[in-house]
């Protein structure tokens, strides 16, 4: 870790050593890993990080972890798709897809933790755990089951069974919590003190916040070492959408881009949408809500980085937009028909923000929009609904060709 | 009346390195300002100068966020439990 100074809390800037902490003892404020960024400047070149492995793990300089430690199970570096066919439908001529739902457990959230895993052995835990919605679940139980670390996942029992049994596969204890996300996550912050677990999104926080960067290193690279003029990022808790912005923000001051003048818009559903509407009404603090909405792995009523998601919207001057409830399916399946990617309902969500924000004039049509589609469309079959009408057939030519006729009347 | 407190380890350097404190009172804020006369000092790590809960405390009584309530002015009946949580867990 050559690069890493400490622990610093973000309020009220009292510094920490490299521990297993989260909360600053004096004002509850997050605690965020702190750089010696003209360390990092001098060690990484375009050339070193080209060279480097074709996972996030090219960007390690900027990790907070030891070198060559890493536990990979061959995280990121996932395609940036030029979509013609959507952005011909929403009149964008440089429309990329972010296509995190191709990583080893379909979705980003094996970049957090991926960093947090090595950390935890590094700390020499025993026991990974998180509180999880779903995505976080699986990717922790299968990063424990690399590392040999025993794995406790909790998670609200009303959960999509695609990311139950994706999570059990592995081997996880699980613990299903009566109620909400909410409900769960506070438990487990109780929990944490009580037991000395790495749990990736309570005590070892710090660490874990920082893998999100990579998916801004990522986009910047692959658009030819350039920052996009547009991001649309999907809102849980807002730590994703200050992380990439994060990730370009570095880049910038280790002269590894120009200038990052991305507008960082926020995408979150209809149905829990805390931080949009905040940024709406012209809040600094965000005022939680009781979600309801199909997009569970963005129900996040309380969300934690909420106000510094708050200052990237204004800093950036993006734009907080809300997804209908009844458009997130229809966002699915428009993603589907044009690219042939299958993402799930938070994807639904961005997608359907997006159309709103090009409608809103928010985005022109020759401006570089990235699009973020942050996990894969088979851990939420059950959001599909029944929308599949098959041609029913006997495997008879006559009767399969009066039916296809019929069916084009 | 006499409730039980549930202490985070953010706050125990204050408590001694209790997890688990007693205090009086019949609203949130009542049995704030009883943890800070057992305990000086705690009630400016919870709440900024207008009193009010700082942005990354969170609150419960029996497991109700009070800012779902009436924010440090919620209700507090004998018996009740309160746990104090720092906001900044989470992710999903």
């Amino acid at each position: 870790m050559p690069h890493v100074k400490c622990l610093q809390c973000r309020e009220c800037k009292s510094e920490y050593p490299i521990e297993p902490l989260n909360a600053c003892e004096f004002c509850f404020g997050p605690l965020e890993v702190s750089y010696d960024y003209d360390s990092v400047a001098k060690a990484v070149s375009r050339k070193s990080i080209e060279s480097g492995p074709n996972t996030m793990w090219r960007y390690h300089d900027f990790l907070p972890v030891e070198k060559d430690s890493a536990v990979d199970i061959s995280t990121g570096f996932t395609p940036l798709i030029h979509a013609k066919n959507l952005g011909r439908q929403l009149g964008l001529d440089h429309l990329y897809i972010k296509n995190d739902s191709v990583n080893p457990t379909f979705s980003f959230k094996d970049r957090p933790v991926s960093v947090t895993t090595t950390k935890a052995l590094e700390f020499e835990f025993e026991v990974l755990a998180c509180v999880s919605t779903g995505n976080l679940m699986g990717s922790v139980a299968a990063h424990g089951a690399k590392a040999g670390m025993q794995t406790m996942v909790f998670y609200p029992a009303d959960l999509e069974q695609g990311k139950i049994q994706g999570a059990a596969v592995y081997g996880p204890t699980m613990v299903a919590v009566e109620g909400t996300y909410d409900q769960a996550n506070r438990f487990c912050s109780e929990l944490a003190d009580a037991h000395r677990w790495a749990f990736v999104n309570i005590n070892m926080r710090p660490y874990y916040a920082e893998g999100s960067k990579t998916l801004g290193y990522e986009i910047a690279e692959q658009l030819g070492w350039k920052a996009p003029d547009h991001c649309v990022v999907p809102g849980a808790s807002g730590e994703l959408h200050t992380k990439i912005w994060k990730g370009l923000e570095e880049f910038e001051g280790a002269g590894l881009i120009d200038k990052a003048k991305t507008k960082m818009h926020l995408a979150q559903a209809e149905g829990c949408s805390p931080i949009v509407e905040a940024f709406e009404s012209g809040n600094n603090q965000v005022k939680p809500v009781r979600p309801q909405t199909i997009a569970k792995s963005l129900a996040i009523g309380n969300p934690a980085a909420g106000p510094y998601s708050l200052e990237v919207l204004r800093e950036t001057g993006g734009t907080g937009v809300f997804a209908y409830e009844n458009s997130i399916i229809d966002g699915i399946r428009l993603l589907a028909e044009t690219e042939g990617i299958f993402t799930e309902t938070a994807g639904g969500v961005v997608i359907s923000s997006l159309k709103r924000l090009v409608k809103q004039g928010k985005i022109k049509k020759d401006e570089v929009t990235v699009a973020f589609v942050t996990g894969n469309g088979l851990k939420t079959l059950e959001a599909m609904g029944d929308f599949v009408v098959p041609i029913e057939t006997k495997p008879d030519l006559d009767t399969f060709q009066k039916k296809l006729s019929n069916q084009k009347d | 009346m006499s409730v039980s407190v549930r202490i985070p380890t953010p706050l125990r350097k204050v408590t001694n390195g209790e997890d688990k404190a007693n205090a009086d009172g019949n609203t949130v804020s009542a049995i704030i300002a009883s943890l800070d006369s057992q305990f000086p000092g705690i009630k400016s790590r919870l709440c900024d100068d207008n009193g009010e809960l700082r942005s990354f405390v969170n609150i419960y009584v029996n497991g109700e966020d009070i800012r779902f309530m009436e924010g440090v002015g919620s209700g507090v009946n004998s018996g009740d439990e309160i746990s104090i949580v720092p906001a900044v867990a989470g992710g999903r």
